[in-house]
């Protein structure tokens, strides 16, 4: 097999995109990352795109075929790959796996979705298709409703707060303000969201324990990476990335057929074979993006992939240990929380901002300093399906 | 324009004298002031340069909604409109967003339009909250009769407050009106109405100096957003 690298990333400003379609948005995000790894006329030997919701939300399936005929990418291989809010990161992993076994050799990989142009509730509704169809989501269950119950017991189970859960809102949304590319450019604080009686309106509940503020809003965007051999790479212009890991792995469909209900199996399964590939360690990492579809969830797959201690996550925020300086840096485009959740492009924006990162191309207020590795996660159903990339900047 | 004051007796509408809303603060989720205040007619001229703008916007009906208060706004300043007031939030003096709504008799009031120019803050769900307070607690009434005209305002009102439908036209000419009674208002009261008064001297005397109002692109923005250009 063949070590992978990515040559170019690129990705739109999320948020609510009116006028743009799904394909302008797939379009766009993969015309800056060909145009980020100088790939000039050359074109793609293969394109993976990564989209859960077109067939529903935009009544367009294919949408894979579409993307190569609006670029005049033919004759490359063309492939749609749906794997809910994991689809980004499985889009990434079979491009990667594509072009290690040796048959491609440039692969363009994009994730797009557009959310925004049904309403909220639709919204919801369907990203809830992702849910056991007879257990769960006949009884109305949707994912603020699964993340409100899953915060209750680790809660009970570990001591988790509310501050714990507040201090992630606030510097997600504090990181996105910084972040061009985010959805929500908007910092927010404490008083506003929770100390002042006003809160009550500013910040009402959505599923308890979980309040507005503590999930991630419902975006239209698109981001994109290509992939090629590393030894091709390392002629390119730019800093090549190394994908030195990656992992993916599943769990019950239904959480309440989990052992431990709180224990993301799925996302230490997929950390620890990540972490074997890269041969590295948690304490290698220097920036991390994680799936903070909701805030609890940045807490517990930060203790899941082994950065904390479980039960130690929460206070770890709170002793700022993952802002930027910290031990380790997460979340520093705002992560879902404020850059947005385009379902299907979320995995791959993430990868995106791990290059950028890792580049050493962002500003001084988002920038980890000389940071060599770093890891996403995308976390997909109720983390019943979890890919985990490592990537290392590669030494030229 | 000369005016026939003679002629203007017959043209405008007789007035009842409604007591004052009072100013109020409330904190936003980004930490920031908005200072809820009722403002006369003197003030509608600066209004109509903030509101103009929406109306060449049609995402989420800001057109339709811009320019009906555009129109009565101009009504109340112009004494076309009976027992009209208006209420505005501020934040570090700039316009931020506008309600209005009128008596229709002492015992019912119409809710007419709400409009946010600073989007995401939930400030149309302050004011809109600071109206029914008006119309309730200090003017005093039984009910408000409301419609909403875009999807946003019937989540807010309608489900928000869980008002009752009625078969009641709206003078606004479109849906049949919902009701919000007395009770309905105090059981929603704890969750949707907020504010402390006084607001400190220094805040309502920034807020009450000058209402500054953003340039027509930054409204445009604010409302719109960049993204996607």
């Amino acid at each position: 097999m063949r070590d992978v690298a990515i040559i170019g990333a690129g990705m739109i400003p999320f948020g609510r995109r009116d006028e743009d379609s799904l394909m302008d948005m797939l379009a766009y995000a993969s015309l800056k990352a060909l145009d980020d790894a100088g790939m000039g006329d050359k074109s793609v030997d293969a394109v993976y795109v990564a989209n859960m919701g077109a067939g529903m939300l935009q009544h367009q399936t294919s949408v894979a075929s579409a993307l190569v005929d609006r670029l005049s990418l033919y004759p490359a291989a063309a492939e749609s790959i749906e794997n809910g809010p994991a689809s980004g990161g499985s889009a990434v992993k079979n491009g990667l796996l594509a072009v290690a076994s040796g048959y491609y050799d440039y692969v363009l990989v994009v994730g797009g979705e557009k959310m925004r142009e049904v309403t909220g509730w639709r919204a919801t509704d369907f990203v809830s298709t992702m849910t056991h169809p007879t257990a769960e989501y006949v009884y109305g269950i949707t994912l603020p409703g699964m993340a409100g119950m899953f915060t209750r017991l680790y809660m009970e189970k570990y001591g988790l707060t509310r501050d714990m859960l507040l201090e992630v809102a606030i510097k997600n949304q504090s990181m996105g303000a910084l972040n061009p590319y985010a959805h929500v450019e908007m910092a927010i604080t404490r008083e506003g969201i929770y100390d002042s009686p006003h809160s009550v309106v500013n910040n009402p509940p959505a599923a308890d324990p979980l309040h507005l503020y503590d999930a991630c809003p419902v975006s239209d965007g698109a981001a994109a990476v290509i992939l090629c051999p590393l030894e091709m790479a390392k002629k390119a212009a730019k800093t090549p990335i190394l994908i030195a890991g990656f992992g993916q792995a599943t769990d019950t469909h239904t959480l309440q057929e989990r052992e431990d209900p709180t224990d993301l199996k799925a996302v230490t399964l997929a950390a620890h074979q990540a972490f074997e590939m890269a041969k590295l360690k948690p304490s290698d990492i220097h920036v991390a993006e994680l799936h903070d579809a909701f805030t609890i969830l940045e807490i517990a797959e930060s203790e899941h992939i082994g950065f904390f201690k479980k039960g130690e996550g929460g206070k770890a925020v709170l002793a700022g240990k993952t802002r930027l300086g910290g031990q380790i840096p997460i979340n520093l485009s705002g992560g879902l929380k404020a850059r947005g959740h385009p379902v299907g492009a979320t995995g791959v924006a993430q990868v995106v901002e791990i290059v950028f990162q890792l580049r050493h191309e962002l500003g001084k207020d988002r920038q980890v300093k000389n940071a060599e590795n770093g890891l996403t996660v995308n976390f997909g159903g109720f983390g019943n399906n979890v890919v985990v990339f490592i990537l290392r900047r590669v030494k030229q | 324009m000369a005016i026939d004051m003679e002629l203007e007796k017959v043209l405008r509408a007789p007035e009842v004298e409604q007591p004052p809303y009072p100013s109020k603060v409330i904190t936003l989720a980004n930490g920031k002031k908005m200072v809820v205040r009722e403002v006369t007619r003197k003030d509608v001229p600066t209004l109509l340069k903030a509101v103009h703008p929406t109306l060449f916007i049609h995402r989420d009906y800001y057109d339709i909604v811009g320019a009906r208060l555009y129109a009565e706004l101009l009504g109340w300043y112009t004494y076309r409109v009976r027992n009209e007031y208006c209420i505005i939030g501020q934040v570090d003096g700039f316009l931020v967003g506008i309600v209005n709504g009128r008596m229709m008799n002492k015992d019912i009031g119409i809710s007419l339009h709400t409009l946010a120019i600073d989007r995401g803050l939930r400030v149309g769900s302050h004011l809109f909250a600071s109206k029914m307070e008006h119309h309730i607690e200090y003017l005093g009434q039984k009910e408000v009769l409301i419609v909403a005209e875009s999807p946003i305002g019937f989540r807010r009102w309608m489900i928000e407050y869980g008002l009752e439908k009625t078969d009641i036209q709206h003078e606004l000419g479109g849906a049949s009106s919902y009701r919000l009674t007395r009770e309905l208002y105090f059981d929603s009261k704890p969750r949707l109405v907020v504010g402390d008064r006084p607001v400190p001297p220094n805040l309502l005397a920034k807020a009450q100096e000058e209402i500054l109002i953003a340039d027509e692109d930054t409204i445009r923005e604010h409302i719109a957003g960049l993204k996607g250009r």
